[in-house]
């Protein structure tokens, strides 16, 4: 059963958070910091883990829930960060009905991940998408900007180990 | 700092070595300048790789030292892109790849001899046109706005100081104009605010100055988080000429008594960010922007705060939320942002193209700005022209020119021989204009007077194969997914109209869903706290107006008019047509088309899911859909 509730382990590095804390000394106090502050966050590891808003907390004396409820109201913020290499499969009409559930059951059981989640050593992301036009091709899955298609489960296991 | 003489001779020297982009003829000598567009859109299309390859190329051919590649804003021709233009003869390139730029110099640089594949056609007749002041596109345009983008390099100060930039500025400074005068001039201008609700900008001005704050600080912010799907206005302004939005703030600042600055501007316009950023160091260095501008003891700071992609952060007071670091939330007014606003002080807070209309009026007077345009809407409107449209692109012309003007010959008309349906303004926020109103002058009121609404400028067009329900729905769609929340009108009356029009695109409605659609959507304008939820039903109720047969359709006979939604829809196979030959059969996802080789197949329609592969397969064009 692929795992769906990952947490990426924190893989922040002492240079990173140096410079989150730098730029955090420049900002503190400053009337309107929060949302900079997080931009730098996300520039910086790339999504806004826990424990970089703990720091960021911590120096800027508020809540931890409050950087969350700024962090989660924009589409720009994410909480999770997105794999090196990020598959979707198409969940379309066409692909459906050609048997794309089944292939992204079979990439769920290849990357170990459910549907929407990250591998906990961060190589892949997994996503269902709408439909993204190659009906034809169907079922589709996309790797990068790579096009996969007329898929079967068993050829599923194999494209993804040119990814690995 | 520069003293004055300094900002004086700069400007002297740049002007004369900017003379050939002026000038009428190709004169002996002269310097040629590449303008190369360097916008957003030309930018995808690899202009910066041209830019770096004509440089090469220049010295190359060992002719640098009479040519100079200048990266200017964007000249409103986005469909054309990447284009090039050549000064002093003014020709105008388009369509250019990094690979034509050998050719472009050893022919047109060195030899004097035109590159003829790649002029300009227009694009109803066909016709060549080498100049670009002769160009259809341009002749109905009036750039004030956009006067300098295409003209200048944007990240470079002192071109903008050689086209009278910072000149407001410096004499209201060292003639310590009264604010009132400033403000009076603005106000007879007649100049209303261009992010799309129209209000007065000399009123606005006048209320924050009026206003005071117990420890007498003010702000002045600009909103550039231009959110419509479809316009870009706001960004191309940024991009191609910064400096002009920096001098109407300080100005701003000055006229209202603030010294400190914002500009909201959404992080996904990396080029508009990166060219205020510079534009913002470069006038600190020059002492036109900080401690005490040009001596005058007057002091005024700029802050950029980037936006992060929230829609309802382009209404106002969900803007200054967002600034001061909170959830981008919308609160009621009163009381307005002029007397409290931005933590909790006067706040004046203006668009973009609001902010770059105001430089142009101080210089050249009230009076020459209340020239142009209606009688209650006055100067230029700057529009993104997108959708069904040959030529999609930027363009600014004078309040009061008609939808047929804009449509027909400025954007060179409907391409493949399709027929104009409607025209959308304002974006999420506007409505529909049918076809029988193309003869309608643009202006704040009129717009408003048929159900839409001048918005912040997108205008896309739509021809035959767009169907109005369908096009309702994905701008309810799009408010859905932007809704804050905050209010339940909006969070919830959005979502509930977005099912009631999914319901009829799926062939399920009725007639009394119209009759609900419409209660709704009064329910929603009358009750939701901000704008976002307000104006959300406008493209429903125009196009509920305009195109009610269309909804009729749907509902009564089952049957989507354009085309395009794709559970009315059916595909069928014309017998005296199809050959037999089983590509569709193959092409087919579900197995829904059955018939054996050589006669004439059937598409089961209840297996059918309408992805239109059949279509695409068959070489005969036996397979139709309606």
């Amino acid at each position: 059963m692929p795992n769906c509730k990952t947490v990426v382990p924190y893989r922040g590095t002492q240079e990173q958070e140096d410079r989150l804390r730098r730029f955090l000394q420049d900002h503190k106090g400053q009337p309107g910091a929060v949302m900079p502050v997080l931009q730098e966050i996300q520039s910086i590891f790339g999504y806004l883990p826990e424990e970089a808003l703990i720091i960021a907390a911590e120096e800027m004396d508020i809540s931890l829930s409050e950087l969350y409820s700024v962090g989660s109201f924009y589409a720009q913020f994410s909480f999770n960060p997105k794999g090196v290499h990020q598959v979707s499969v198409c969940l379309g009409t066409a692909c459906y009905v050609k048997g794309a559930a089944e292939v992204l059951e079979a990439a769920e059981k290849k990357l170990g991940i459910c549907n929407g989640s990250i591998t906990l050593d961060g190589r892949f992301s997994l996503d269902a998408t709408r439909c993204i036009g190659a009906c034809g091709l169907a079922p589709v899955m996309m790797v990068d900007s790579d096009v996969y298609g007329r898929l079967t489960p068993d050829q599923v296991g194999p494209i993804l180990d040119k990814y690995m | 700092m520069k003293t004055l003489e300094q900002l004086d001779q700069i400007r002297a020297q740049i002007s004369t070595e900017m003379a050939p982009r002026f000038a009428e003829e190709r004169a002996e000598g002269v310097t040629r300048h590449i303008m190369v567009c360097a916008g957003t859109g030309c930018t995808s299309s690899k202009s910066l790789d041209i830019i770096a390859g004509f440089q090469a190329e220049l010295e190359e051919q060992a002719v640098a030292d009479r040519n100079r590649v200048v990266r200017t804003g964007c000249f409103g021709l986005c469909a054309m892109g990447p284009v090039v233009l050549i000064y002093p003869e003014g020709i105008f390139y388009s369509h250019v790849t990094p690979g034509d730029v050998p050719e472009i110099v050893s022919e047109h640089i060195v030899n004097g001899r035109l590159v003829e594949r790649l002029l300009h056609r227009e694009a109803d007749t066909g016709e060549v046109t080498r100049r670009l002041d002769d160009m259809e596109f341009y002749q109905p345009q009036l750039r004030i706005a956009l006067r300098n983008c295409g003209k200048i390099d944007p990240e470079n100060i002192n071109e903008y100081l050689a086209v009278d930039g910072y000149q407001a500025l410096t004499r209201i400074l060292t003639e310590k104009t009264p604010a009132q005068e400033i403000i009076d001039t603005l106000k007879s201008s007649g100049l209303r605010g261009r992010g799309g609700a129209g209000f007065p900008a000399g009123q606005k001005w006048q209320f924050t100055a009026n206003a005071s704050s117990e420890d007498g600080v003010k702000f002045v912010c600009c909103n550039a988080d231009e959110g419509d799907p479809g316009a870009f206005m706001d960004r191309s302004i940024l991009e191609g000429d910064p400096h002009s939005v920096i001098e109407a703030m300080i100005i701003a600042g000055y006229t209202v008594g603030s010294d400190q600055g914002y500009i909201y501007v959404r992080a996904e316009y990396p080029i508009a960010v990166h060219r205020l950023e510079t534009a913002i160091a470069q006038a600190e260095e020059y002492g036109l922007l900080g401690e005490n501008i040009l001596n005058s003891g007057f002091t005024f700071r700029l802050a950029l705060r980037l936006g992060a992609g929230a829609f309802v952060c382009g209404e106002e007071t969900a803007l200054m939320t967002s600034i001061e670091g909170r959830r981008g939330e919308p609160h009621p007014r009163p009381p307005f942002p002029a007397v409290k606003g931005l933590f909790q002080r006067p706040t004046l807070l203006n668009n973009v193209e609001t902010y770059a209309n105001v430089t142009w009026i101080l210089n050249h007077g009230a009076q020459a700005y209340a020239a142009i345009g209606t009688e209650k809407s006055k100067g230029t409107k700057v529009f993104a022209l997108g959708g069904k449209i040959a030529n999609t692109g930027l363009v600014e012309v004078p309040m009061g020119t008609t939808l047929r003007t804009i449509v027909e010959e400025i954007g060179g008309g409907i391409p493949n021989g399709k027929r104009f349906k409607a025209a959308q303004t304002g974006g999420p926020s506007g409505g529909c204009i049918p076809a029988s109103l193309i003869d309608t002058p643009i202006d704040y009121d009129s717009l408003a007077a048929i159900g839409s609404m001048m918005g912040s400028g997108g205008l896309i067009v739509m021809d035959e194969d767009n169907c109005m329900v369908d096009i309702a729905k994905f701008f309810l769609e799009f408010c859905v997914d932007e809704s804050c929340g905050k209010c339940a009108p909006c969070r919830i009356g959005t979502k509930r109209l977005y099912d009631l029009l999914d319901k009829i695109t799926r062939g399920e409605g009725t007639l009394e869903d119209l009759d609900t659609i419409e209660e709704l959507c009064n329910h929603l304008k009358s009750s939701a706290l901000c704008a976002l939820g307000q104006t959300a039903p406008n493209p429903v109720l125009s196009t509920l107006k305009h195109f009610r047969e269309e909804y009729v359709a749907h509902v009564v006979e089952k049957r989507c008019p354009a085309g395009v939604c794709k559970n009315l829809l059916r595909y069928t196979v014309d017998p005296e047509k199809c050959k037999g030959c089983t590509l569709c059969t193959r092409s087919c996802p579900t197995g829904a088309i059955s018939g054996i080789l050589r006669a004439p197949h059937t598409i089961d329609n209840s297996k059918c899911v309408k992805c239109g592969a059949c279509m695409d397969a068959c070489r005969f064009g036996a397979i139709s859909k309606g």
